[in-house]
């Protein structure tokens, strides 16, 4: 009974590893997007799409991911290019992702797909209680395998050295040589992606249906995760499982009988954000690597 | 830049030139105004949500297949509950729809506010209890077929926890609730019914989040009072059985989908648009209380049962015979001796409980497991 | 290669032109997407700007449309001259929504003409009040207000769900989550215009919001204090040098826009609802931040900008009647319509200027890199 409990909390958490892992990367950069639920929408119709069209839920992996990318490179190319104020930029994307996945979908709304088969590995699957961190399917383990590899390419690489201190400081990166834009395209475009796959595991594993606005505010809450684990891949993970219960929770709570009201639980990852960001922003000093430049534009001057 | 500018102008005037074009068009194409009776129905989702919304675009088809040229019905789609609502059904009003169908509980006030200030026009409000002397109300009795459900669940659980998706809390729900735990325990004193609410008629996510959790919980049987078919769908994934809502689902769970009561709104409309067009509207031939002008189930067809699947033929003949004792009026679902699920009596033996009882429900019946949120 | 250099000087002419051009560039590219998608583009954009004001009471429920996105919009220009990112004003208005709704359900014999005004009070507090966190947070741990901002909107969402649903749900709403109806004294009255009559939703909400966008006007052009805000926006160094305090000034705007989304919520709420339910707001508070970029940060283009908008959110309507695409469509205009404003911002305030490359002047780690 807690085995399937634990199951549905982790597939509920893998879109929001997924997105907001991608988005961390992005900040670390030292860009906000504040497009990602515009992007996961978009992965998600494209997935759904790709994947009703093909009969194949693997190609709706690709059509998700790579929506997601298209729509960030217009992001990129406003930010980048333009030096557009990057928040508003971002709510732009949002809001065009919202209505161009709606219209791309109203002939989908209805229709059922076969979602991905789950992979559930011998052996490991029938150990109680971890058994069901490999009864998962392909996009949850790669999930586990990219905030493995992010957090590598970041801490240990000398490109993630180069994303990082981009991010840290525009101008000095600049002045030291860095291409600052080019570093911000590619780990934009790392963000569409990312968020692509999360919006397309919605309609690829969660429930095999296009509805318009299915994300229902999973990118805002990738959005929060990614401060939440103050930029860190792996707490990213751990986040994502935290908040991720907390929905799950609810339900589960009301079977039990549980009297909590549901939207009080709903709301603490928005405050535990909030006091995460007051605890990292009060030191004073940036202890956790925080891109301090997150947001703010940057002119080529010379 | 110039160059650019010049374009854009060009751009702009090639548009602006394009829109007189088309109305010009527009205008032809309404010119020969007809005298048919215009109909518009408003919908709360796609039509295409497979559940509440689609078996309305059923009724309206079979409406307009009924009548032919003699009318013309539109719809409006996926209006929100709230002010928007009373726009939309003003600008249905605008285009001379006479007769407008408001398919949602939630339309109750703003198809009120717009009754008012349209008196020749004729408002048909589902599932609501205000009225207006140009607005009726019509309603299904939903709660029949969630007894049949109740039956088939009994004899077909092996883990005795049935899982149940409620939208809203609201009387209507109850009822469905109230009267599947009565075919239930019917059959099965052991069972007892999980209730989630997932706060939507229709969030497909939502939804198969809550039948994971029911599942999780230890249901083995689900039931839904919410729209799409995302609960069958899960059930279908994990190996459980389920029922469908509203309209059949069991193409989107061939080996889960016991049976799904489908709502038959095309008599009601019919005979509401027959009334109109031959003068004699009126808002309804059922008493003026909460349960509708017209309110009407099993028995008259406004509530149809798709085949019984997926069981043994023991059950399905079960089955078989509540359906028939439900619409000949011979089995009463709520009938007492009845007590609440704290164990209190409700309703005396040989009582049966009337219209009006059933609006008032704010308890659940024995075989329901927690309380109704407040 | 291409880099922005700033204009020493903006041409009014540019100023003007910017949101003209951005408009017929949404309108183009709104049509392409449409096209491409195999709607008829012509068809699409004759739903979208030219139906929804077929009719003259359409003209009435534009302005109703239009009605917060002027009032939320007007606060917005303080918060962005002020270089203050306030992007949670969905939430403020949400707040004010409540403020003003425990009036009305607090004096539900409520009679005096006066109590409207009183629940407009409450609902600027409230409003001004949770405008006030973030800044709070700002001021005193140096938190980022974007994000504050937005995480407090949802917390908003959930307040309000969670009060319709349990506390202040009316027990004779059979279970829906609704509060009790409004007093008459706390609804907001039709407009009645003189020969006229009533024209569509028309109400008095209408003439208040184009009165705030004029004060607002007012103050940021010929007063004092709006030139501070303006300063500390633009130049906090000069500012600061000029004695003026930049605590205090994000404190003032986020306040002032919390104050001004909050009553946009109460007008919403007591003109079209008359009760509070779990949705009183559908997206208003981030649509405004479209109009203010628009007005190019003058509330009285506001006024004007909020109206374009409006269309765009009627025509979503129209659309959804006569072609049956959803409403969420509407975001593709709203959406590139941002996109071509925050361009021409760019566009205005910096000249392309072309620059040769040499190869020379690269650093080793750069030439590594490439």
């Amino acid at each position: 009974m807690f085995d399937e409990l634990l199951l549905t909390v982790l597939l509920t958490s893998v879109p929001l590893i997924l997105a907001a892992t991608g988005e961390l990367v992005v900040e670390r950069s030292g860009v906000l997007n504040l497009g990602v639920e515009g992007m996961m929408l978009m992965g998600a119709v494209a997935a759904f799409g790709a994947a009703s069209l093909s009969g194949n839920p693997y190609i709706g992996i690709v059509g998700g991911g790579l929506a997601g990318m298209a729509v960030a490179g217009v992001f990129a190319l406003f930010v980048l290019g333009l030096a557009t104020n990057q928040v508003a930029t971002g709510l732009a994307l949002t809001i065009f992702g919202t209505g161009l996945s709606g219209l791309i979908g109203a002939p989908l709304v209805g229709q059922a797909i076969d979602g991905l088969p789950s992979m559930t590995l011998p052996l490991l699957s029938d150990i109680p209680l971890i058994g069901v961190f490999f009864q998962l399917d392909i996009m949850a383990y790669l999930s586990i395998l990219i905030v493995a590899l992010t957090s590598i390419f970041l801490m240990r690489s000398r490109a993630g050295l180069i994303l990082r201190s981009v991010g840290i400081n525009h101008d000095s990166a600049h002045a030291l040589g860095y291409n600052v834009l080019q570093v911000r395209f590619f780990a934009i475009l790392f963000g569409g992606f990312m968020a692509g796959l999360g919006g397309a595991y919605l309609p690829l594993v969660l429930t095999p249906h296009w509805a318009e606005g299915m994300t229902a505010g999973r990118g805002w809450i990738a959005l929060a995760l990614v401060v939440f684990a103050s930029w860190q891949p792996w707490r990213v993970s751990i986040g994502a499982v935290l908040f991720g219960g907390v929905t799950i929770m609810q339900l589960a709570g009301q079977a039990r009988g549980w009297t909590i009201p549901a939207q009080f639980l709903s709301m603490m990852p928005y405050l535990a954000t909030i006091v995460v960001l007051v605890t990292i922003s009060g030191r004073g000093r940036n202890v956790f690597g925080a891109p301090m430049h997150l947001g703010k534009r940057f002119f080529m001057t010379r | 830049m110039n160059k650019i500018a010049v374009f854009l102008g060009v751009a702009l005037i090639a548009i602006i030139g394009a829109f007189f074009l088309f109305q010009d068009e527009k205008e032809v194409m309404t010119a020969g105004k007809s005298d048919k009776l215009k109909v518009g129905f408003v919908y709360l989702t796609n039509p295409g949500d497979h559940g509440w919304t689609y078996a309305h675009e059923v009724g309206r088809q079979q409406l307009q297949k009924h009548f032919g040229n003699k009318i013309e019905t539109t719809f409006v789609e996926n209006v929100p509950e709230g002010p928007d609502a009373a726009r939309v059904i003003r600008d249905l009003v605008a285009q001379d729809n006479k007769v407008i169908f408001t398919t949602s509980f939630g339309y109750m006030e703003p198809t009120l506010k717009v009754a008012k200030e349209y008196p020749d026009v004729m408002f048909d409000h589902i599932t609501g209890y205000k009225r207006a002397p140009n607005m009726a109300t019509g309603n299904i009795r939903f709660y029949e077929g969630r007894y049949v459900q109740g039956v088939v669940a009994g004899l077909t659980t092996k883990s005795n926890t049935i899982g149940y998706l409620g939208a809203f809390p609201i009387p209507e729900v109850i009822q469905g609730i109230n009267s599947f735990a009565r075919g239930l325990r019917s059959v099965n004193k052991e069972a007892s019914i999980k209730v989630v609410w997932v706060n939507s008629w229709y969030d497909p996510v939502k939804e198969s989040d809550a039948a994971k959790v029911l599942i999780a919980e230890g249901a083995d049987v689900l039931a839904q009072h919410t729209d799409s078919p995302a609960m069958l769908q899960t059930a279908e994934k994990a190996g459980v059985k389920g029922f469908g809502q509203s309209s059949d689902m069991h193409e989107f769970a061939p080996k889960a989908q016991l049976f799904s009561s489908v709502n038959n709104w095309g008599p009601y409309y019919i005979s509401q648009v027959q009334k109109v067009l031959d003068g004699k509207w009126s808002t309804g031939d059922g008493p003026d209380h909460w349960a509708g002008n017209t309110w009407k189930g099993i028995g008259d067809d406004f509530l149809v049962l798709t085949e019984f699947k997926n069981m043994p033929a023991s059950v399905a003949e079960k089955a078989e015979t509540v359906r028939a004792g439900i619409a000949a009026g011979t089995l009463n679902i709520f009938e007492g001796p009845m007590k609440d699920n704290q164990g209190n009596m409700v309703l005396d033996a040989g009582k049966v409980l009337d219209d009006g009882g059933l609006w008032g429900m704010n308890y659940y019946v024995e075989g329901v497991e927690g309380s109704i949120p407040n | 290669m291409f880099i922005l250099k700033p204009r020493k000087s903006v041409p009014l002419s540019l100023t003007l032109l910017v949101p003209v051009v951005a408009i017929a560039l949404t309108l183009l590219m709104g049509g392409l997407i449409f096209g491409f998608l195999g709607y008829n583009p012509v068809e699409a954009l004759y739903e979208f700007f030219v139906a929804p004001l077929s009719r003259p009471d359409q003209i009435g429920n534009l302005l109703v449309k239009a009605c917060p996105l002027i009032i939320i919009g007007t606060g917005l220009v303080f918060c962005y001259r002020a270089n203050v990112w306030n992007i949670g004003a969905e939430g403020q208005l949400v707040l004010g929504a409540m403020g003003a709704g425990w009036l009305a359900l607090s004096f539900p014999d409520a009679q005096s003409p006066l109590f409207i005004f009183a629940m407009s009070v409450a609902a600027m507090v409230a409003g001004g009040l949770w405008g006030a966190i973030p800044a709070l947070l700002k001021i005193r741990f140096r938190t980022n207000e974007i994000l504050v901002s937005l995480m407090l909107t949802y917390v908003a969402a959930l307040l309000l769900d969670w009060i319709v649903r349990g506390p202040w749900r009316d027990p004779m709403s059979f279970g829906f989550p609704l509060t009790k109806t409004y007093p008459d004294a706390g609804l907001i009255p039709a407009l009645i215009l003189p020969g006229i009559g009533r024209l569509g939703q028309l109400h008095w909400g209408v003439v208040f919001a184009f009165i705030i966008a004029a004060c607002g006007w007012f103050y940021l052009a010929r007063m004092l204090s709006g030139y501070q805000i303006k300063l500390m926006g633009d130049a906090p160094r000069a500012g600061r040098f000029a004695g003026f305090s930049q605590s205090y000034n994000t404190m003032a705007v986020l306040v002032i826009s919390g104050a001004l989304a909050g009553l946009a919520g109460m007008i919403e709420v007591s003109a079209n609802i008359g009760q509070l339910q779990p949705n009183v707001s559908f997206g208003y508070g981030f649509t405004a931040i479209i109009v203010a970029f628009l007005a190019r940060l003058n509330p009285l283009a506001v006024i004007v900008a909020g109206l374009v908008v409006a269309l765009a959110e009627l025509g979503g309507d129209t659309a959804q009647i006569s072609m049956g695409i959803p409403k969420v469509v509407t975001g593709i205009f709203k959406g590139i319509l941002l996109f071509m404003l925050l361009a021409g911002e760019t566009l205005t305030r910096y000249e392309l200027v072309r620059v040769v490359r040499i190869k020379a002047h690269q650093t080793p780690a750069q030439q590594e890199e490439s």
